[in-house]
């Protein structure tokens, strides 16, 4: 039982990572119908500027902020300078704008801070959480970091009167121009959100699965996983889909002998196809429906 | 606002290729033909080596043109199934004692039946779905690859060793251009095939599906059957492409087929232009030299080259090398005039 209960736990904690992942993509595809393939890549980036950032003798939590606004920034550069031509172009170019920004983020970052791996300081220590063995201090600071954005997200879209305009420009763009709110801004603005929200996720991780250029790849499939699985039109769902992900995942890791880290992402793609097939909505996303 | 009153006038996700644009004149074909049968004569082994890689790359980048040009579907997998085919080939060959040639075929079967198998949940999904759920395909593949179940047969992280073939009959050839020509016969020869199917009423029916999938169903087209068609087609050629490429290479291993490939693949698509059949030999040149440039350049740069050159296809000749085809001949049309 105590097994158990600590593979929850854990799981949960890395749950809390696929969480922010999956609001990342899901505030982008909210945004502009298209899933980032480059969500981790940026991420990834994030976290190692924060690292570069330390490195020069930074705190840490002078160097966390910094990077989130970095990120905020750079998401934004990113929409206005690649993406926004693009808005009106097929599925695929804009596809293959992801995956060229994948490319370049990838190599820029191996470039610059090369592939071996390094340390990542967690601000939280890694003793044991309130003297329980069941979560380290570290597992309960990414709970409590995810908790405290979502909550503030959510009060950021119900209650000021940009996030309300956001979700006017997501839901029915054309309306929401005639009311005269600038979409193309909130489309922007949807990006650094989401590159922000992706910079903290890849700093909370970063301690876990050590930091170097290729560290998000499974982080970004499972978020993915988790989108899915929660509706890619819900972000209340994606945080849901994100915790329930990171229980499955451990759950199967234990539970299931032969399934180990070595199978971790076919376990991520087998459940993306499964969502997929059963219920290509998600638990909380709304079904699209044609009308020809 | 309920979901159903949402009206979806989604934009094609392909943009339309007519199907005489997909392919080559005559004369121009027997160009390119002659120059490919000649080359080789005239130069270095490892450069008859670079471009049995060429044509190997060729068909995979064709093979996903087929898909995406042809019915309008996405795939960012198709490292995967050109895994499959590399293993199904190199294991055949070196476990079961099977001739090289025979391996090819079955490798075809073998991933045509994956793709149509991995296109049925996939018939379901379009546009980003598809994308999100081939890539997460691309990504898990090496790691199904080292799994400890199938050391026995795949060699696991080690791989395993695939020997050449030598020159039958005799013939006083180098393995590497015995390789050569061979590649270079199976590869005109699914290339005829696939000009054949595009343009026969299979083909029709994957631009029906590409152009409207509404209009092709209420035509009487079995969407979901053509689709996973397309998905198998696809898959199959990739496997002989896969395979051919394991017994080039002469060794498989599970990180050679990582989400690189698959993207240096898509790419090589989008510089080729999607849907212009002829393009595929473009971007698999640009896919096997671009890198090499890169690397002279800076180690380790080479995504970013690919990536820069990638944004730069797509805001400067969105149809890639069709269109960079289509400009030239209008000049030659021109010169000619005067």
């Amino acid at each position: 039982m105590e097994l158990f209960a600590n593979q929850v736990l854990a799981g949960i904690a890395t749950g809390a990572i696929y969480a922010c992942m999956a609001l990342a993509v899901v505030m982008i595809y909210q945004a502009i119908d298209h899933l980032n393939f480059a969500q981790g890549e940026m991420a990834m980036f994030s976290t190692f500027i924060s690292w570069q950032l330390m490195q020069w003798g930074v705190p840490y939590w002078g160097a966390f902020v910094l990077t989130v606004a970095f990120s905020f920034a750079a998401g934004i550069a990113i929409e206005r300078l690649l993406f926004k031509p693009l808005a009106k172009a097929p599925v695929l170019t804009n596809v293959a704008g992801f995956i060229a920004l994948y490319a370049i983020i990838n190599s820029v970052a191996g470039l610059i801070w090369d592939f071996t791996i390094k340390q990542y300081p967690t601000p939280f220590g890694s003793s044991p959480f309130l003297g329980s063995q069941l979560i380290s201090t570290h597992q309960a600071g990414m709970i409590g970091i995810t908790l405290l954005m979502l909550v503030l997200l959510f009060f950021f879209f119900r209650f000021t009167r940009v996030g309300l305009a956001m979700r006017a420009a997501a839901s029915l763009p054309e309306s929401a121009r005639l009311v005269g709110i600038n979409t193309s801004w909130m489309i922007a603005l949807g990006w650094g959100m989401a590159a922000a929200i992706g910079s903290i996720a890849g700093m909370m991780i970063a301690p876990v699965v050590f930091l170097e250029p290729n560290m998000m790849l499974g982080v970004l499939i499972y978020g993915f996983a988790a989108a899915v699985l929660g509706g890619l039109s819900s972000p209340f769902g994606a945080v849901v889909g994100g915790f329930l992900v990171g229980v499955f995942e451990n759950l199967v890791g234990t539970y299931i002998p032969g399934v180990g880290n070595e199978l971790k992402l076919p376990i991520a793609l087998a459940l993306i196809v499964t969502v997929l097939v059963v219920k290509p909505a998600g638990l909380f996303g709304r079904a699209i429906v044609k009308r020809v | 606002m309920s979901a159903a009153e949402e009206v979806v006038t989604e934009a094609p996700a392909v943009e339309a290729v007519p199907k005489r644009a997909m392919t080559l004149g005559y004369g121009t074909s027997l160009v390119v033909l002659a120059a490919l049968v000649i080359i080789p004569l005239l130069v270095k082994n490892f450069i008859i080596f670079q471009m049995t890689m060429l044509l190997i790359y060729a068909l995979a980048v064709l093979a996903l043109n087929i898909l995406t040009g042809g019915s309008g579907q996405f795939s960012l997998g198709q490292s995967a199934f050109y895994a499959v085919g590399a293993y199904t080939s190199a294991i055949l060959m070196e476990h079961a004692g099977m001739n090289y040639a025979l391996t090819l075929p079955i490798a075809g079967i073998i991933c045509f039946g994956f793709g149509f198998l991995f296109g049925q949940p996939a018939l379901r999904l379009s546009g980003v779905y598809l994308a999100l759920a081939t890539f997460a395909l691309a990504t898990a593949m090496p790691q199904l690859l080292k799994l400890g179940y199938f050391e026995h047969w795949t060699g696991g992280v080690q791989g395993l060793v695939v020997t050449k073939p030598d020159a039958p009959f005799g013939l006083p050839m180098s393995q590497d251009m015995w390789l050569y020509y061979f590649t270079l016969v199976v590869s005109i020869g699914i290339y005829i095939a696939s000009v054949n199917l595009l343009r026969s009423r299979s083909g029709r029916a994957f631009m029906a599906i590409r152009d409207n999938e509404i209009a092709a169903s209420a035509m009487g087209v079995d969407v979901a059957l053509y689709k996973t068609l397309a998905f198998g087609v696809s898959a199959g050629i990739t496997g002989v492409a896969g395979g051919l490429g394991a017994i080039a290479v002469q060794f498989v291993a599970p990180d050679g087929y990582t989400i690189q490939l698959a993207i240096s693949l898509f790419l090589g698509m989008v510089v080729g232009g999607v849907g212009w059949l002829p393009g595929s030999i473009v971007g698999s040149a640009f896919i096997i030299f671009v890198p090499n440039i890169a690397e002279g350049i800076s180690k380790g740069l080479s995504g970013a080259v690919f990536g820069v050159l990638l944004f730069l296809v797509i805001f400067l000749v969105p149809h890639g090398a069709r269109q960079v085809a289509i400009v030239a001949q209008q000049l030659i049309a021109k010169l000619k005039k005067n």
